[in-house]
């Protein structure tokens, strides 16, 4: 019979039509029994995103928004220590490892000089991120040694003008770091402390026998 | 890991005494063939040997060397090992080479591009233009001593960077101020455009004259670059009578975004991210082949691990990419946005799994060489096995239901763009567009790389070859690569993701390799060359949307203007892979 | 918009009307109007336009904000989201569908690529910036920026339509009502008009630097 399959086809869509309704019918029990709201809250949009969703799909940005995950890219910021009387202690020691290893090169580094002796002091005098070259492949937080250059979640970033960062508008706290990423925050830590005490131990027991000038 | 490209099976020094030698070069495998006799040598190695599908055709500059080179790589749709040739020629202008074109007309789009790019001119070929830029450019842009203008270094990293690395942007070291270059004493005023004569006088059929001496005028139009159905900003110019193509070329290049000159300074996992952008539909499937290219150059295992991620995440990948085609094809077809929207959620959902792991949705950057950059968390695993085994078979079931009986979109696809699999081959179509003309080629069975070789499932084929096997084709693959997926999560091992250490400079050998994959769109290769310098020489994309446009024209002859919108949806094309 | 955001500030409505009447400028009535049926072109370059796909799908759907018309016609549509990267070869077109776009008309540089080049800058046949031939109204970074992100821009620009007012704005002023951006031409290299005797001049001392 024509028309069969249209009708067919048609069932697919009235069932999504009763599910909407039929959705927000289950919901609205949940919130009489369990206070859970469907809309406007992170259950609701964790559902909404799992493999159960079905029903209303739409995440209202800016209302409420996804969960992101904790891996997301955008663009990078450098970290900073905060140290006594709030002093910022920038992780990075300027090595350069983020400028080559940087696709697009959109990542220029000043390294810093002692005054005195002209020698190079790790860390930067300047530091620029062009963001409108930067393609957020994350490369430089994976392959920087120090965890001192993190990729950030904040995506509201939309400006009136071109993006080029400068050191200035990339530091941002470990604090920060770790609110946003906590279990990389949290490996990352333990590997600095892990290395720092390996290093202790080190320079412990070279200072014991004290070791004649380093051979090869 | 591929089957390496082997010369055992064919002998081809042998059966052409004087006008072949086989590869000496190490690192290089292969034969080179006397450039006078490369048309009988091809004609053999495809009547003989039995390789009747011609993938690839590219040329690299060995400038070192003073040398040009054509490589061609020829499959056999039975399966089994490429065989790959290759014809050298001195590099002094003119660089001249025969045309493959009268024995796989699938080299025509291929063979442009090397002129177009390198300025090799292939003889006898009847419409050599330029294809990705445009005629009256300056320059073949891919050869080794010629310079864009915002050239700063050969390779990278750029010493600008650091450690003295002041801001400087690239506009303020040209002369002209912008990513332009002149001649000296170019006189802007002076130019005359070339205003695409050879375009329209290559569609040709302008006037006809019928049988009673009446001569009639045909229209030509344009479809593109802004076209709500061109996916993107390819055009075709057609020559039309009354609703009837009679003529057609695609005219593509409007998003070339010079990928291979790019890739070619990049270090080699600098590329990586590169390739998430070709196809940017199918990131993880570009990332697998350009890892095989070049794992295959370094010679280095994958970790176990890591293969069944690489599996799960690039069948994750097309079942999205199908799902897509779908909802767009519709769109096209006129049936507005509901299967594009119950597409896109699904989309969503997969690509919710790839923010996950790799940290962006689309431009994934996951695939390291040896491995992946990180494990799946075992919330991600779960909810992918959530998706696997309960959420996508349902509801591909309701795609299904929804469209593949309706009527109208059954009377618009059905016997319409038909393409046997005889011509397909031979226009090196290849992925889902060959197995919906009967031709039941797939690498992951025919040459399998990774660990296809493992799982259980079935190559889709469908008979026909025409838009409506096109369409349920895709469906199939869905449920096969559900199969694929529903295995791999269940016997991915434990163990490390990566069997190299991680390091931001890889040491790769000289020598080339060609890894191939079958992507969702068909045939996905790296042709990756190599002179042990942390660079690659030469770096070069096999696309399969560039290429399986080539039969474009042959199929649309004759058929109605509004089912080449159709048609083109259903050659589900990705500009940033057709231009690179 | 609801009533209260309407009538914010300028003038004291009596507490016992507020919800009878309601007392606004004429431009934020104009702007209201606008702001919230920006009907962008259906015009999709690269990458950055599957996010913008996404955006206007289900799980995002601009159509919350009255942009979800997408018009593949430039003359019907107010805004151009560029959304992806801009090549030498496309943009003559480009250039051309801006010219056809009718006033009030809205250029949103979507992505990196739009934005400066992003990591396609260096290459021969890639516009660095689309800013160099129309005038951009918001940047949005990122390479492609998130469907949220493409929200957060969009929002962006309704806070920029938000402040325009109807006595200034200068499609209702006297002189040519739109502005026109000559079309570039497509020669050995792109060859922006407006800038012909620079490029001239630029070739010439090229010319005598080489000799010298
Ligand atoms: S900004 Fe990134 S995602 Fe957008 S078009 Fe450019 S390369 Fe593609």
């Amino acid at each position: 019979m024509y028309g069969k399959g249209i009708l067919k086809g048609l069932s697919v869509t009235a069932k999504r039509f009763w599910n909407t309704y039929w959705d927000d019918a289950v919901w609205f029990w949940r919130r009489i029994t369990k206070g859970e709201k469907r809309y406007f809250s992170e259950e609701g949009v964790k559902h909404r995103s799992s493999k159960n969703a079905r029903g209303i799909f739409t995440v209202q940005y800016p209302e409420e928004q996804l969960i992101i995950p904790e891996e997301f890219r955008y663009v990078p910021f450098l970290v900073y220590d905060e140290g006594a009387e709030g002093k910022q202690e920038i992780r990075c020691t300027s090595c350069g490892i983020c400028a080559k290893v940087c696709p697009p090169q959109c990542i220029w580094i000043v390294r810093s000089n002692d005054p005195n002796t002209g020698r190079p002091i790790p860390a930067p005098t300047e530091f620029y991120i062009d963001a409108d070259i930067c393609m957020n492949c994350g490369f430089c937080a994976e392959y920087c040694p120090f965890d001192a250059i993190i990729m950030d979640h904040d995506f509201d970033i939309a400006s009136y003008e071109r993006n080029i960062y400068n050191l200035e508008t990339l530091l941002k706290p470990a604090s920060y770091y770790k609110s946003i990423r906590p279990t990389n925050y949290a490996t990352a830590e333990a590997e600095r402390k892990a290395k720092e005490a390996a290093k202790a131990a080190k320079a412990a027991g070279a200072a014991a026998p004290s070791a004649p000038a380093a051979t090869p | 890991m591929a089957a390496p490209v082997s010369t055992q099976t064919v002998d081809l020094a042998a059966r052409f005494p004087g006008a072949v030698t086989a590869e000496a070069r190490p690192g290089y495998a292969g034969f080179i063939v006397e450039k006078d006799k490369l048309v009988e040598v091809a004609t053999a190695i495809r009547d003989e040997f039995g390789f009747d599908l011609l993938t690839t055709v590219t040329a690299v500059d060995y400038l070192p060397e003073d040398k040009m080179e054509v490589v061609y790589h020829a499959y056999k749709t039975t399966g089994g090992p490429g065989l790959v040739f290759r014809v050298q020629v001195p590099r002094a202008d003119p660089i001249e080479v025969p045309s493959l074109i009268d024995v796989w007309p699938g080299v025509d789009l291929q063979e442009r591009e090397a002129w177009d790019l390198m300025g090799i001119r292939f003889s006898g070929h009847p419409d050599l233009r330029r294809i990705l830029m445009w005629e009256g450019y300056e320059g073949h842009p891919l050869r080794k001593d010629w310079q864009e203008p915002f050239y700063e270094e050969d390779v990278k990293p750029f010493k600008s960077r650091w450690p003295e690395g002041k801001h400087v942007m690239a506009e303020e070291k040209n002369p002209f101020r912008d990513n332009v270059k002149f001649l000296e004493n170019f006189d802007p005023e002076k130019w005359i455009p070339e205003n695409e004569e050879m375009l329209y006088s290559s569609l040709k059929r302008y006037t006809v004259q019928s049988e009673d001496g009446m001569s009639t005028d045909r229209i030509v139009i344009n479809m593109g670059p802004q076209h709500p159905s061109t996916h993107g900003v390819f055009r075709a110019a057609l020559t039309l009578e009354g609703e009837t193509i009679v003529g057609l070329k695609p005219v593509v290049g409007y998003l070339h975004r010079n990928h291979e000159k790019i890739g070619e300074r990049n270090t080699f996992i600098q590329n990586m991210p590169y390739t998430d952008r070709l196809d940017y539909f199918n990131s993880m499937s570009n990332n697998l082949g350009y890892a095989i290219a070049v794992e295959k150059l370094m010679k280095i295992p994958v970790a176990e691990r890591a293969e069944y991620i690489r599996v799960i995440m690039v069948e994750l990948s097309r079942i999205q990419n199908h799902f897509i085609f779908i909802g767009m094809l519709l769109n096209d077809l006129g049936a507005m946005y509901t299967p594009a929207l119950y597409a896109f959620e699904e989309r969503e959902l997969i690509l919710d799994i790839f923010e996950a792991v790799a940290g962006s949705r689309m431009m994934c950057n996951y695939l390291r060489f040896g491995g992946v950059v990180r494990d799946v968390p075992e919330d991600v695993m779960q909810k992918i096995k959530g998706l696997v085994f309960e959420r996508l078979p349902a509801k591909t079931d309701e795609m299904d239901r929804l469209l593949s009986e309706n009527e109208v979109l059954v009377a618009r696809l059905k016997g319409v763009h038909v393409i046997d699999g005889e011509t397909a081959i031979k226009y090196s179509v290849t992925g889902p567009v060959l197995r919906a003309a009967g031709v039941p080629y797939d690498i992951r069975r025919a040459d399998p790389y990774s660990i296809y070789d493992r799982f259980e499932f079935d190559v889709a084929m469908r008979p026909n070859g025409d838009l409506f096997d096109n369409y349920i084709i895709r469906l199939d693959e869905i449920r096969q690569s559900l199969r694929i997926l529903q295995q791999a999560v269940k016997q991915i091992p434990d163990g490390p993701i990566n069997s190299q250490k991680p390091q931001y400079q890889v040491r790769v050998p000289a020598g080339e390799a060609y890894g191939r994959i079958e992507s969702p769109k068909g045939e996905l290769g790296y042709y990756v060359v190599s002179n042990g310098k942390p660079n690659p020489w030469r770096y070069h994309v096999r696309a399969p949307s560039f290429v399986n446009i080539t039969c474009l024209e042959q199929m649309c002859i004759g058929t109605k203007i509004a089912d080449f919108v159709a048609l083109l949806g259903v050659l589900d094309i990705v500009m940033g892979e057709l231009d690179r | 918009m609801d009533n209260e955001r309407l009538s914010l500030p300028q003038y004291d409505i009596p507490e016992d009307i507020q919800n009878a009447v309601t007392i606004t400028t004429l431009d934020r009535l104009y702007n209201w109007g606008r702001r919230s049926s920006v009907w962008p072109l259906m015009f999709g370059l690269a990458c950055c336009a599957i996010e913008m796909i996404a955006a206007q799908a289900s799980r995002y759907d601009m159509a919350r904000f009255g942009m979800e018309v997408m018009r593949p016609t430039p003359r019907q549509a107010d805004m151009m989201l560029v959304s992806g990267t801009v090549t030498k070869k496309m943009l003559p077109a480009i250039v051309r569908l801006y010219n056809q776009m009718p006033e009030p008309k809205y250029v949103v540089a979507m992505g990196a690529c739009a934005s400066g080049g992003g990591p396609f800058k260096e290459g021969y046949n890639v516009v660095a910036g689309i800013d160099k031939f129309l005038p951009v109204d918001v940047y949005i970074p990122g390479c492609p920026p998130t469907p949220q992100a493409l929200i957060a821009g969009m929002i962006k620009l309704q806070e920029k339509i938000d402040k325009e007012s109807i006595k200034k704005v200068r499609w209702y002023r006297k002189g040519p009502d739109t502005v026109e951006v000559p079309i570039p031409i497509l020669g050995p290299d792109l060859i922006d008009p407006r800038r012909n005797q620079e490029i001239k001049a630029a070739a010439a001392q090229k010319a005598t630097k080489e000799s010298a």
